[in-house]
C-alpha cells in the first residue's frame, strides 16, 4: 500500500526535475529521461504489480507535461517494464548489470517508438540525425544517471517494502 | 662638630663631582664613555624586554589564537553571506535588465497587449522543443496566443491549464510559420528542425534573396500578427533543377537561454482549417 501510495509525490516530483533541470542538461540536442530510468529500476527491485502500477501513472504524468501523444509515452514504459520483468528472471544475480541493459534497451524502443510515430503523424524527423543527435546522447545521460537513480530506489524499496526476515 | 663637618666636606666633594661630571658631559668630553655605557644599558634593557615580550606572548597567545580563529570564522561566515548577497543582486539585476528590455519592448509596440511570464521548465522529450510558462487560463492565456521577448518571436502557446500554458517554440520541428522576407518583399515558410535550427522554404526561385535580410511573421494564415521579427538570413541555397530556393536563418533569439517571455493577449489567431479544400484534384 505505502509503495503504491508513495508513487504519485516521487513520480510527480521526477516530473519536474526533469522538465525544470534534467531537460537543460544537454548533450548534443539530447537529454536524459529521468522517469524512465526511476520506472527500471523501480521495476527491477520491486513487484510486478507495483511496477505496472507506476509505470502507467508516470506515463500519465509525463504526457500530461510533454507535447508527445499521449500513448508514446505509456507504451514506452509499459515496454520498459516488461524489459525489466523479463530481464529480472535472467540477470537476477547481477541487479545493477540488468539496470544497464534494460535502461539501454528501453531507451532505444522507447526512442524509435517516438520516432517512426511522430512521423507518421507528420513531424519530419530525419532518422540519421535523431539517432546522432538525439537517441545515442540520451542512452549515455541514462546510463549515467541509472547508477545514482538505483542506489535511491534500492533505499526506496528496502523502506517501503523491507525483506522479511526467515524464521 | 667635626662630623658635622666632615659630612658637609663630604657633600660638597660629591656635588661638585657630579657638577663636575655633569659639565664634562655637557661640554662633550664624555661622549665615547657615555656612548659606551648608554648602549650597554639600551642593550641589558632590550633583552629583558624582548625575553619578557616573548614570556608574555608564551603566556598569552593561546587565548589570543582562540579568538582570532573565532573572529577568523564569524569574517569567513561574514564574507560568505555576503558572496550570496552579492549573487542573488547579480541575479536580480539581471532580472531587472530583461524586464527593462521587455517594458521598453511593449511600450515601443502598443498596439498589443502583452502578460509577462516566467519560464518554469521544458518538454520531457527531446524530440519536441516546447517550453513551459507560469502564466495559464487564470491569467487569461488562451490556446494559440503568440509568445515574444523584446528580441523576437518566440512560438505560441499550445495547451493551457489553469495557472501554466506549454508553448510551441518556433524551432520545433513541427512547427511551420508563414513569413516575408523584408528586403526582397517576398514570402516564405518558416521550418523548425531537430537540431534546433531555422530554415526557409518555399522561395521563389525569381527572387533574390541575400544573407542579412530580415525575416518577418507575414501574418498570413492567421497564427501569427505580422511583422513580428523573426531572425536574419545567414545562408542561401539555390539550384536550378529545384523547384524553390532554401535559406537557413540565424535567429534572433536564444531559445536555449529563455527566462522571461511576453505573451500577446489581444490576438486571436484565425482557425483556416474550414476554408481548405477537402479534395485536391
Amino acid at each position: 500500500m505505502l509503495r503504491n501510495l508513495i508513487a504519485f509525490p516521487l513520480l510527480a516530483l521526477v516530473v519536474i526535475v526533469q522538465s525544470a533541470v534534467v531537460s537543460r542538461m544537454t548533450l548534443l540536442s539530447g537529454y536524459a529521461d529521468l522517469m524512465l530510468v526511476f520506472l527500471a529500476a523501480w521495476a527491477l527491485k520491486a513487484d510486478a504489480e507495483s511496477a505496472w502500477l507506476w509505470a502507467v501513472l508516470g506515463g500519465t504524468m509525463v504526457s500530461f507535461v510533454s507535447g508527445m501523444p499521449w500513448f508514446i509515452d505509456m507504451t514506452g514504459y509499459l515496454l520498459v517494464v516488461l524489459l525489466a520483468q523479463i530481464l529480472k528472471q535472467r540477470i537476477w544475480q547481477a541487479p545493477l548489470l540488468a539496470t544497464f541493459s534494460v535502461i539501454f534497451l528501453g531507451t532505444l524502443s522507447m526512442d524509435v517508438l517516438s520516432l517512426v510515430v511522430l512521423n507518421v503523424l507528420g513531424t519530419p524527423l530525419p532518422f540519421g540525425d535523431s539517432l546522432g543527435l538525439i537517441v545515442l546522447p540520451r542512452v549515455l545521460l541514462n546510463l549515467l544517471f541509472s547508477v545514482p537513480v538505483y542506489a535511491v530506489i534500492r533505499d526506496l524499496a528496502q523502506w517501503v517494502s523491507p525483506v522479511k526476515e526467515v524464521e | 662638630m667635626r662630623n658635622l663637618f666632615g659630612r658637609s666636606l663630604q657633600t660638597t666633594i660629591i656635588f661638585l663631582l657630579v657638577a663636575g661630571i655633569l659639565v664634562l658631559a655637557f661640554g662633550g668630553y664624555l661622549g665615547s664613555a657615555s656612548r659606551g655605557l648608554g648602549g650597554s644599558l639600551v642593550g641589558v634593557q632590550t633583552w629583558f624586554a624582548t625575553r619578557f615580550a616573548a614570556i608574555q606572548d608564551f603566556l598569552a597567545a593561546p587565548r589570543d589564537i582562540a579568538a582570532l580563529r573565532q573572529r577568523n570564522a564569524e569574517l569567513e561566515a561574514e564574507v560568505s553571506s555576503l558572496q550570496g548577497q552579492v549573487i542573488e543582486l547579480q541575479q536580480k539585476v539581471d532580472e531587472t535588465e530583461i524586464l527593462a528590455a521587455l517594458v521598453d519592448f511593449s511600450r515601443a509596440n502598443p498596439v498589443s497587449t502583452y502578460k509577462g511570464a516566467a519560464v518554469v521548465g521544458r518538454d520531457p522529450s527531446p524530440f519536441l522543443h516546447y517550453i513551459i510558462i507560469n502564466r495559464g487560463s487564470n491569467d487569461g492565456i488562451l490556446r494559440g496566443m503568440p509568445v515574444v521577448t523584446n528580441q523576437g518571436l518566440i512560438g505560441r502557446v499550445d495547451a493551457v491549464i489553469a495557472d501554466a500554458a506549454r508553448v510551441q517554440l518556433v524551432t520545433d520541428p513541427a512547427s511551420a510559420i508563414n513569413v516575408r522576407l523584408q528586403n526582397a518583399d517576398t514570402d516564405a515558410v518558416l521550418v523548425g528542425s531537430v537540431t534546433g535550427d531555422l530554415s526557409l522554404e518555399m522561395i521563389s526561385q525569381e527572387v533574390n534573396v541575400e544573407p542579412g535580410d530580415i525575416v518577418l511573421t507575414s501574418g498570413l494564415g492567421g497564427g501569427y500578427p505580422p511583422d513580428l521579427i523573426i531572425g536574419q538570413i545567414s545562408n542561401v541555397r539555390k539550384r536550378d533543377y529545384e523547384l524553390f530556393q532554401q535559406a537557413t536563418i540565424q535567429p534572433a533569439v536564444d531559445y536555449s537561454r529563455l527566462e522571461i517571455v511576453l505573451v500577446i493577449t489581444n490576438f486571436t489567431p484565425v482557425d483556416i482549417q474550414p476554408l481548405a479544400p477537402l479534395n485536391t484534384p
